[in-house]
């Protein structure tokens, strides 16, 4: 069923009820061409990309879960592209320019706003390093613009300007950044790919990989053995425990990062604030909410919940930042694991096993990067070679001893 | 996490005196081949499950430690000093 505003119109006249479910829920068949482990943005994206740029559609993909049940359901919907890195830069630009095309493409209403990101600096030296990113990124082609005290003052005047610790000074504004509201992207492409004829098998968990003569041949999973031509995992915080199936060792640890969301309000915050220094984040649902964050906890975990410590940390910086946030309540919190890598930069490479394939490690950046990892995954699938702008996110990058840092952190997962 | 660890020299101490550093790996030795140090520096086993990591005990002894946590039920299982563990293996 195609949705549009007369299908709206029309549903309505007879009491809603012609709505079909967006996607079926099918039986796993025995053998795939393709099969992704991993029913989350990356997975189903990679699912819809290698159906629609490639004209692969005996695909399955496999969610332990139900769709929207993992990591890009529990993010802070942010999207934006201002990378310093040129190994990073062109691929999150890649991704906000499907972002901007993506609901005409999936016939789905993701909410995409380009509200704005800033980035606050405090000192001299971060201001300096802000000019830095943004004239790389304008070098890429990429929107920036630096702003100076009274700039952010005239966007931002809630801000405690003076604080003692990290007045502000300044900020790197990247207009065409924004939110995304996060469970439609997990459901649009759920159905444009299940549309295309891509199996979305939910409740179906991968126990083990299966390989015969160095390949491949299948996964067994809680539904069964099921078979396949090629294998392309897309487990986010579980890459790990599901590589270790095929005797692979990851340059990745799992932690857990948190999330926040506040008693609605009345419109307030009409951008993505981003307080670096302070570990601080914040932007406003169109419900109301205020959506925030920090840093991740700093110890592995795989429990999806954090400890209070971080949640005292996050609120003590907003309300730093935004004295005005003092005495709002928050509703709700929850953890997601983040694949952190050694570097901070994602994976999307093929493996030392020639039919099996790796997107992984997209620590705390993961969301933002969904359309474009989907359509440069399924680019390797199909073709067998990386997509240009993924040519840097290989595995072997930090044998070689080309790690794409953008933080400069070196090979602390904890820090980046 | 629990919310109190138990330090071999201070006893009962809350979880806030402590500074989690990662993986309780054992150091190569300096003239080990080079795959075994990228797999020292880089490969983690990053497991689901009990896991060894190196605690500073920052607001109360100073020491390193070895915390045997486990990564889904964040249970703290164990904690002994990293001092008492061979510097160099491998």
């Amino acid at each position: 069923m195609r949705y549009s505003a007369l299908s709206i119109f029309l549903n309505g006249l007879r009491g809603n009820t012609g709505w079909t479910s967006a996607w079926h829920f099918p039986e796993p068949r025995p053998h795939y061409d393709v099969i992704i482990v991993g029913g989350g943005g990356h997975g189903l994206a990679t699912a819809y990309y290698l159906a629609r740029e490639h004209g692969i559609t005996n695909v399955a993909v496999l969610e332990k879960g139900y769709v929207g049940s993992g990591n890009v359901g529990r993010n802070t919907t942010i999207i934006r592209s201002n990378y310093l890195l040129p190994g990073n830069n062109p691929f999150y630009e890649l991704s906000l320019k499907l972002w901007e095309g993506l609901e005409k493409d999936l016939n789905y209403n993701a909410m995409v706003s380009q509200r704005g990101v800033i980035n606050l600096s405090h000192n001299d030296s971060q201001y300096a390093a802000q000019m830095r990113r943004g004239n790389a990124m304008r070098l890429h082609g990429v929107d920036a613009e630096l702003l100076d005290r009274e700039q952010v003052r005239s966007m931002l005047p809630y801000l405690d300007f003076d604080n003692a610790r990290f007045p502000v000074l300044g900020g790197l504004l990247q207009r065409r950044g924004g939110t995304v509201r996060h469970d439609a992207v997990a459901w649009g492409y759920a159905r444009a790919a299940d549309q295309r004829g891509v199996d979305v098998v939910q409740n179906c968990e991968v126990t083990g990989i299966r390989r015969e003569n160095g390949r491949v041949v299948g996964v067994e999973t809680t539904r069964g053995f099921i078979g396949c031509g090629k294998l392309a995992l897309a487990a986010a915080g579980n890459s790990s425990r599901v590589a270790a199936m095929a005797d692979l060792k990851l340059p990745i640890e799992s932690h857990v990062l948190q999330a926040f969301v506040s008693e609605g309000l009345k419109p307030f915050i009409d951008c993505v604030v981003i307080f670096g220094a302070g570990h601080f984040y914040v932007s406003q649902s169109d419900k109301g909410g205020l959506v925030f964050g920090g840093d991740i906890d700093g110890y592995n975990s795989y429990a999806q919940r954090g400890n209070l410590a971080t949640v005292e940390h996050v609120a003590e910086a907003g309300v730093a930042l935004i004295p005005a946030l003092s005495r709002v309540r928050v509703l709700r919190s929850w953890g997601g694991i983040m694949d952190m890598t050694m570097d901070g930069s994602p994976i999307i490479d093929r493996t030392p096993i020639d039919n099996l394939y790796l997107n992984a490690g997209w620590c705390y950046g993961g969301f933002k990067a969904t359309p474009a990892s989907g359509y440069c995954f399924a680019h390797l699938i199909a073709r067998g070679e990386p997509h240009p702008t993924t040519r840097e996110m290989r595995l072997d990058r930090f044998e070689r001893g080309y790690a794409i840092d953008e933080r400069g952190l070196g090979a602390q997962p904890n820090l980046h | 996490m629990a919310s109190l660890i138990s330090c071999p020299h201070c006893g009962i101490r809350p979880k806030e005196e402590y500074a989690i550093k990662g993986a309780a790996l054992p150091r190569p030795a300096p003239d080990a081949p080079r795959s075994v140090w990228f797999d020292h520096v880089f490969l983690r086993d990053n497991p689901r499950g009990p896991y060894e990591e190196y605690w500073h005990h920052a607001g109360g002894c100073r020491r390193w430690l070895i915390v045997t946590r486990d990564t889904a039920t964040h249970e703290v299982l164990a904690c002994r000093d990293a001092g008492a563990e061979p510097a160099v293996t491998a």
